[in-house]
C-alpha cells in the first residue's frame, strides 16, 4: 500500500512541528512531510497539519502573522478543494486569522497560561477527523496556551451549535461542561470547531500530546488515524 | 509627502478584557476609587512615504482591517497626519 502524505507546516516560532511529526508517523500508512512557511508548493501532501507553537512569537496577536506566510495561500486553496486541514493550538489560532474558520481565539480570562491535563467531550463523530471516536466520548488531552477563549458572535456561535460544528468541549472528569472545567473562558466552553465544508478543524488542545499511554493518555491517536483515513 | 499614522486598537465593547478589569482592581486595591469601564488596547504608529496622499487614508484602512486589527472581536480608529517634504 502506498504512503499517504501528510503536511506538517512549520512557521518561525512552531514548536510541536516535531511532535505532529511523531503522531502523523505512528498512523499506517501516513508519511509526514515537512513544509516551510515559505514554500508555495504543497508537494502533492493529501492532508495538511498547522502544528502548535508560538508563530512569529504570537506578536499582534497570536497567528495573525503567519497567516499571510506564502504557504497558507495554498493551504486556502487546497481546503477550498476540500483537502482535510487540521489546526491544533496555535495551528487553530491561524486558521481563524486566516478566515479559514470563524471567531477568534483571545486572552484566556484567567490571563495566565494554562498548561493541563484536560478533560473533552467529543460532540460529534461526523466529521473525517472524529469518525473514530464514539459519540460524546470523553477524552483528555493536554492543553498549552495562552489565548484560547474562542469568541464570535452571538449568531454564529448559535450557527455552530446548530449545525453540530463544535467538535469538542471542554468538561470535567465526570463529563459535565461549565465554568471549572473550562480552562479559558471560552463561549460554551468551545474547544474545537469545524468548517462549514466539514473539511478544516481547528482545537486549542492537543491531541499530538496524547500519543501514548505512558505519557497519560493515547486519546488524541483516533484523531490522526481519521485524519490519515480520510486523506488516503 | 510623508504622512504619519497612529492607530488605536481596542477589543469591541462587550468583549470581556480581562487585563482592564486586573488593572481597575488595582488601582482600587491601592486606593483610586470610582475607576470604571478600563480597557487595555494597542497603539501602532508609523509613517508612510507617499507620493499619492489620496491613498493613504484607504491604505490604512485596508493595513487596519486585514492585519492591524482583528475585526471580529476589536474596534480600530486611525490619525492621518500629512507633513509635505520641504
Amino acid at each position: 500500500m502506498s504512503k499517504v502524505p501528510i503536511g506538517i507546516v512549520r512557521f518561525p516560532g512552531t514548536n510541536c512541528d516535531q511532535d505532529v511529526f511523531d503522531a502523523v508517523a505512528a498512523i499506517e500508512p501516513a508519511r509526514p512531510v515537512w513544509l516551510w512557511h515559505k514554500e508555495t508548493d504543497l508537494q502533492d501532501v493529501m492532508g495538511v497539519v498547522l502544528a502548535g507553537g508560538f508563530s512569529y512569537g504570537d506578536y499582534l496577536r497570536a497567528g495573525a502573522i503567519a497567516r499571510f506566510s506564502p504557504i497558507m495561500e495554498e493551504v486556502i486553496r487546497f481546503a477550498a478543494d476540500g483537502g482535510p486541514v487540521l489546526g491544533i493550538c496555535n495551528g487553530f489560532q491561524i486558521l481563524t486569522e486566516a478566515g479559514l474558520l470563524p471567531g477568534a481565539l483571545m486572552r484566556n480570562n484567567r490571563l495566565t497560561f494554562v498548561c493541563r491535563p484536560q478533560c473533552l467531550r467529543v460532540e460529534t463523530s461526523n466529521t473525517p477527523f472524529t469518525r473514530k471516536y464514539a459519540h460524546r466520548e470523553i477524552v483528555s488531552f493536554p492543553v498549552a496556551h495562552a489565548e484560547g477563549n474562542f469568541a464570535a458572535d452571538a449568531s454564529v456561535i448559535d450557527r455552530l451549535e446548530d449545525e453540530g460544528r463544535v467538535v469538542f468541549r471542554y468538561v470535567d472528569e465526570q463529563g459535565t461542561n461549565g465554568r471549572d472545567a473550562n480552562p479559558n473562558g471560552s463561549m460554551n466552553d468551545i474547544a474545537g470547531v469545524i468548517n462549514e465544508a466539514g473539511n478544516v478543524l481547528g482545537l486549542m488542545p492537543h491531541p499530538d500530546r496524547a500519543m501514548h499511554g505512558m505519557v497519560g493518555s493515547a486519546d488524541g491517536r483516533p484523531i490522526f488515524e481519521g485524519l490519515v483515513e480520510t486523506a488516503a | 509627502m510623508t504622512a504619519q499614522v497612529e492607530v488605536h486598537i481596542q477589543l469591541k465593547p462587550g468583549m470581556l478584557d480581562p487585563q482592564g478589569e486586573t488593572l481597575e482592581n488595582a488601582l482600587a486595591a491601592i486606593g483610586y476609587e470610582g475607576v470604571r469601564g478600563m480597557r487595555v488596547g494597542k497603539w501602532i504608529t508609523f509613517e508612510i512615504e507617499t507620493d499619492d496622499s489620496d491613498t493613504v487614508e484607504a491604505q490604512v484602512e485596508e493595513m487596519c482591517s486585514r492585519l492591524l486589527a482583528n475585526p471580529i472581536i476589536e474596534r480600530y480608529k486611525y490619525h492621518i497626519t500629512r507633513e509635505a517634504h520641504t
